[in-house]
């Protein structure tokens, strides 16, 4: 699992991204604020596990070393998960669930559609099929931004806190690790430097409908992508894979 | 018989073949099977998954392979792929049929509302049973990922809209 294979490393961190923010996610279900939106979440939810396991079949194939895209999901420890530290953090209320989904999916959005050019024909593929999703998943966080953003005092307090407390784990998504780097110089990813502006474009815009203040310069965390993360994901980890470290090769 | 008819009849017989979810819908009819070829001495048979986390498609490869396997037919691979990506539009005008019969509205054609530009124009949907267009959205996601929920503002009964993606 080292930077020698940057292709697999960064199949692995996209594949990471996606399963933990979908787990994240799942664990609404049951637990909505209202029937509708428990069942909108959970869908959102499927759609991000269900790019996860492409990602971890063309990571597993890439691998070559019996991998599959179970023993990537479920037998790998923290310091092996690639994925961005904003996904990993609790649920907390709505608002925050809504804005982590609504930061990321900003990022997701504009960096599938970078990667429909990439000479990596699998992952273009991947991408492809995967933006059509993303671009649902950003239409209905950033109403709901808008909604409660503009809603009552006490949802407005929420929301700004929300942008508050995550706003320092964007910074994160534009910083190329190593292994983005060497990939974006064969075209195959790209230097995620490229999509802050458009980025920012679209934050600034659905904030200020919401009448949400963008923090000012803030400290920002880093280090998920690189395998140092918080300790939310341990716990994440610890519930996602007991079934698998406990009963090994379990199946149904 | 020639390859021709064998490829005719793997497609009569993939059309066998429901989705579990949506079980007036073939996966023919859903355009989830895209290509039946003969590649040397094997039938190739392509499909496409209709979103990424479709939990149906699993079962649909077993009924697939158990299909034509019992009707003699076993020198075939199912390969899955992914580009170009998988959109109502492919979707057959007999299953749209189907669909309402059923009580779902059909996808409207073209990709109008698949971007991610925010509270635009909602689309006039037919309500499948009374046929208003007097119709409302209340979830954009509904009991599926491929479906949304809306109400009917004449006759008040809730329905699903298998949405355009």
């Amino acid at each position: 699992m080292s930077n020698a294979n940057p292709l697999l490393t960064y199949l692995l961190h996209l594949a990471d991204n996606a399963l933990v923010l979908g787990h994240r996610n799942s664990e609404w279900t049951g637990h909505g604020p209202i029937l509708e939106q428990d069942i909108a979440f959970s869908n959102i939810a499927l759609d991000l596990v269900g790019q996860a396991r492409n990602l971890y079949q063309y990571a597993a194939e890439t691998a070559a070393d019996g991998s599959t895209e179970d023993s990537l999901a479920y037998l790998r420890d923290t310091r092996e998960f690639k994925n961005c530290l904003l996904v990993e953090q609790a649920n907390g209320d709505w608002g925050n669930t809504v804005t982590r989904q609504f930061f990321f999916s900003a990022y997701q959005y504009y960096l599938y559609q970078s990667l429909l050019q990439s000479l990596d024909q699998q992952l273009a593929a991947i991408a492809e099929k995967s933006l059509k999703e993303v671009a649902y998943h950003l239409r209905w966080s950033s109403e709901w931004m808008i909604r409660l953003g503009d809603g009552t005092n006490e949802s407005h307090l929420r929301m700004q806190s929300a942008v508050d407390r995550l706003w320092t784990y964007t910074g994160e998504l534009f910083c190329g690790a190593d292994y983005e780097l060497a990939l974006a110089i064969n075209q195959i990813a790209i230097d995620p430097a490229a999509l802050k502006q458009l980025y920012h474009n679209k934050i600034t815009q659905v904030l200020t409908e919401a009448t949400l203040t963008i923090p000012a310069n803030a400290w920002m965390q880093s280090g998920g992508k690189t395998g140092l993360h918080s300790e939310q994901l341990g716990y994440l980890l610890a519930e996602m894979q007991f079934l698998q470290r406990a009963y090994p090769d379990a199946s149904w | 018989m020639t390859p021709a008819n064998d490829i005719n009849q793997i497609w009569n017989l993939l059309s066998q073949v429901n989705d579990p979810e949506l079980p007036v819908l073939s996966i023919v009819d859903l355009a989830i099977v895209r290509e039946v070829k003969q590649v040397d001495e094997k039938f190739e048979i392509v499909i496409t998954p209709t979103y990424s986390g479709c939990p149906a498609m699993d079962m649909i490869v077993m009924e697939m392979r158990a299909v034509l396997m019992t009707n003699g037919i076993n020198n075939f691979d199912i390969k899955t792929v992914l580009s170009p990506a998988w959109t109502t539009d492919w979707m057959s005008e007999a299953g749209k049929v189907k669909l309402k019969a059923y009580g779902i509205a059909a996808p409207m054609p073209g990709q109008s509302v698949c971007d991610s530009r925010m509270f635009h124009q909602e689309e006039a949907i037919e309500c499948p049973l009374c046929n208003s267009y007097n119709t409302r959205l209340i979830s954009e996601f509904g009991s599926t990922a491929c479906k949304a929920l809306y109400q009917c503002n004449e006759c008040h009964e809730p329905f699903d809209y298998f949405k355009c993606h």
